[in-house]
């Protein structure tokens, strides 16, 4: 009988999936792994970081819609995996991560480098094994694919004690899902559906608010169609930028906390909120007995549990947001647009009105508004645009103008600074052929800036634009408003760390820009460079802050559209 | 706030019964009772879990999202048995004996363990039931107590007319 050990196992189930790279760092438990690994079609990439190997599983996802895989060791190889677990959980991005263990033996012993990974990371994926049985290993990489990918994607963890990965099973195929409990509604209920073409039929004042399930489902061609069609305007979330033509006549940018005013009060003022691929966040929200108070809702989920957790829908429909857009559709058939000029001529005043302004003095500090409008301008918006978090995700959410999916990728309900590096080198792996263009915090780009071995030393030729303030901008800027003032500890220093030199050394051009007229001539010079990564340290004004903003759990009728808002 | 009480089939896999109890303190659910134990069908448990929350939408919807939870029904005494067992040892110094086994008697409760001064009794029945044994002998002194936790079974639907209870 043939038999093949179970790390063998792991890297042909791996090969199986059509996985072709895959993120991580090795160590003592899953050694086993790595020596199939070496054999195998399979690129492996060395993170520096097992964080980083997470995040770049991420950021390959996004850019590409498939699994990504990141591949580390047992204890705190594992522990450090639990941030990019829970930011995958969160912004529902399918990954697969494959842990080591300590022997089956030493389990619960407080083994070298044994940490309980599967109790850990419970609650920050969508399911997790840990396998005690080497015959499992096939198919319950298969199963770990079909829940990442399918339903509301997330991140699935396996656990692979040593002793499994060096015992011995007979392959079989095909694998097997034994899944008794995990059916995703696909199909709409054609009765809601009925349901729902009646009510936008009916309504004065419709708003699609679209969200990160558009991407997920790939359903941004319905999206537009059904906004066409039912001529209702749009916006979307943070997680949805790029679910929506951001040039189409209909698109009022992103609401909430630092929204457009067009997009918050449509929302306010609407008598019909189509929540496609949403969940209601608190960022875009704000106070939710203020939200939308005119509004019946239509709501759409893959997750039936997001329906109703935060506001209660007229109708529900629990399904694949792509699916159910394509029954809209159909069943809209050839009804005309309804005819919304009224409505659509306030919306269309409210953002000809209230443009997402910031004022560049030439002679003045340089204002990073006016580095990342220069950058949409001189790559054509032509680009997958990775940010980390803060003020400056902020201001490329609002100051870039995304037309197409999978061009945006950042991390939006964990808020994980840090996301940026690795998840830029991910999104890079995923898409080689495009220019892949990091707009990076100082705060959030030395929480993982190492990973920028990693890309000169595999290749990744990636885009930085540092957005460097000296400062945790977002927090200051809250100090600015709500704490009088106090900059406690929040200063990291513009001069203190020699960011051009710091990408030099790690095998990068470094550039630094410190007045407004160098900022072309430098994102030039970036875009033709592409054999290795590029830094452009754009020096940047500390006390701008991120307008329009509606301050935490405030009412979204009352939006700070500017400094002259404030007394 | 409101009791609830809910039938869980999950699959009978190591861990599960951690990520349902870990599920609910997650989101916030307290748990009042829950039992565990093997089904008919050897791959599946079954868990009888009784949950202080507002409503229960949400906490099946979020108990639902668990890979490894196979169905949810929600019961209540129309529609289903609940049952409780309690060992409850009751003090009987002096002159009490007589009385305590009085209410035993009036509850159907079993002496299961007589010693000089305590008598241990097996009292079962409707959580109603069970409750209220354990508040008339309360005045006589418990020693010690322990409650199962409810377990409960969806009644025939179909044959419900012809049952008398």
């Amino acid at each position: 009988m043939n038999t093949i050990s179970g790390a063998q196992a792991v890297i042909k189930a791996l090969e199986r999936e059509g996985v072709d790279i895959v993120f991580g760092v090795p160590g003592g438990a899953i050694l086993p792994a790595y020596d199939p690994l070496y054999d195998s079609p399979i690129r492996h990439v060395l993170a520096r970081h097992e964080q980083g190997a997470g995040h770049m599983a991420e950021g390959y996802a996004w850019a590409t819609g498939k699994v990504g895989v990141c591949i580390v060791t047992s204890g705190p190889a594992a522990t450090n995996l639990v941030t990019p677990l829970a930011n995958a959980l969160m912004d529902s991005i399918p990954i697969v991560a494959i842990t080591g263990q300590v022997a089956t033996t030493s389990v619960g012993n407080d083994a070298f480098q044994e940490a309980y990974t599967t109790g850990i990371t419970m609650n920050a994926t969508k399911h997790n094994y840990f396998v005690t049985n080497p015959d499992d290993i096939p198919d319950v990489i298969h199963e770990a694919f079909h829940i990442a990918a399918t339903g509301r994607p997330g991140p699935v963890l396996v656990d692979l004690p040593k002793d499994i990965l060096n015992a011995h099973l007979k392959w079989h195929k095909p694998p097997k899902l034994d899944l008794p409990g995990y059916k995703p509604t696909v199909e709409g209920h054609p009765r809601r559906i009925l349901e729902a073409i009646k009510l936008i039929e009916s309504a004065h004042r419709p708003v699609i608010y679209a969200g990160g399930g558009i991407i997920k489902a790939n359903a941004s061609d319905h999206l537009r169609r059904f906004a066409e069609q039912t001529n209702a305007p749009v916006v979307t979330t943070l997680m949805g930028l790029g679910g929506f033509p951001g040039t189409h006549d209909l698109f009022l940018g992103m609401p909430g906390m630092h929204g457009t005013y067009a997009a918050t009060t449509a929302i306010q003022k609407a008598d019909l909120l189509i929540a496609l691929g949403v969940r209601f966040d608190d960022r875009v929200t704000g106070n939710p007995d203020f939200f939308a108070p005119h509004a019946s809702v239509i709501h759409v989920d893959v997750d039936p549990a997001e329906i109703g957790k935060v506001r209660q829908a007229e109708i529900p429909i629990v399904g694949d947001v792509g699916r159910v857009l394509e029954q809209m559709l159909e069943a809209w058939a050839n009804r005309p647009a309804p005819d919304h000029k009224e409505w659509l001529d306030r919306v269309k005043s409210w953002r000809a009105d209230n443009p997402v302004r910031f004022d560049q003095n030439p002679n003045g500090p340089l204002k990073p508004q006016f580095v990342i409008e220069e950058l949409y301008r001189r790559t054509g918006g032509d680009a997958i645009v990775v940010s980390g978090v803060g003020q400056h995700q902020m201001w490329t959410a609002l100051h870039w103008k995304f037309s197409r999916p999978r061009e945006w990728i950042n991390s939006g309900g964990l808020g994980t600074m840090g996301f940026g590096v690795p998840a830029a080198i991910g999104a890079k792996a995923g898409a080689p052929e495009r220019t892949v263009y990091l707009i990076d915090g100082d705060g959030s780009f030395q929480m993982t800036h190492q990973e920028l071995a990693t890309a000169s030393a595999e290749g990744f030729p990636i885009k930085i634009a540092l957005i460097n303030n000296g400062v945790h901008g977002m927090v200051r800027q809250w100090q600015t408003l709500f704490y009088g003032s106090r900059y406690s500890g929040s200063e990291l220093g513009r001069d203190t760390v020699n960011f051009p030199m710091l990408a030099e050394a790690m095998g990068c051009i470094g550039m630094r820009v410190e007045t407004p007229g160098e900022v072309g001539p430098a994102i030039e010079k970036s875009l033709s460079i592409n054999d290795r990564p590029v830094l452009i340290e754009f020096v940047v004004d500390p006390d701008e802050m991120v307008f329009p903003m509606v301050p935490a759990g405030g009412s979204n009728d009352q939006i700070i559209l500017g400094p002259e808002d404030l007394e | 706030m409101n009791q609830h009480t809910l039938s869980v089939l999950v699959e009978n896999k190591a861990g599960v019964l951690a990520r349902v109890s870990s599920l609910l303190a997650r989101r916030g659910f307290n748990i009042h009772s829950l039992a565990v134990g093997p089904t008919a069908d050897e791959g599946i448990s079954r868990m009888t879990i009784v949950v202080d929350a507002p409503e229960l939408e949400q906490v099946k919807k979020q108990l639902h999202k668990l890979i490894n939870v196979v169905k949810i029904t929600e019961l209540d005494r129309a529609t289903a048995v609940e049952r409780e067992i309690s060992l409850v040892r009751v003090s009987t110094d002096g002159q009490k004996r007589s009385d305590v086994l009085e209410v035993a008697t009036l509850f159907d409760a079993v002496a299961v363990d007589v010693g000089v001064s305590t008598i241990m009794f097996l009292v079962t029945g409707s959580p109603d039931k069970v409750n209220d044994f354990v508040e008339l002998v309360r005045p006589y002194g418990i020693a010690d107590l322990v409650k199962s936790g409810r377990v409960a079974l969806a009644r025939d639907q179909k044959s419900r007319k012809l049952r008398a209870i």
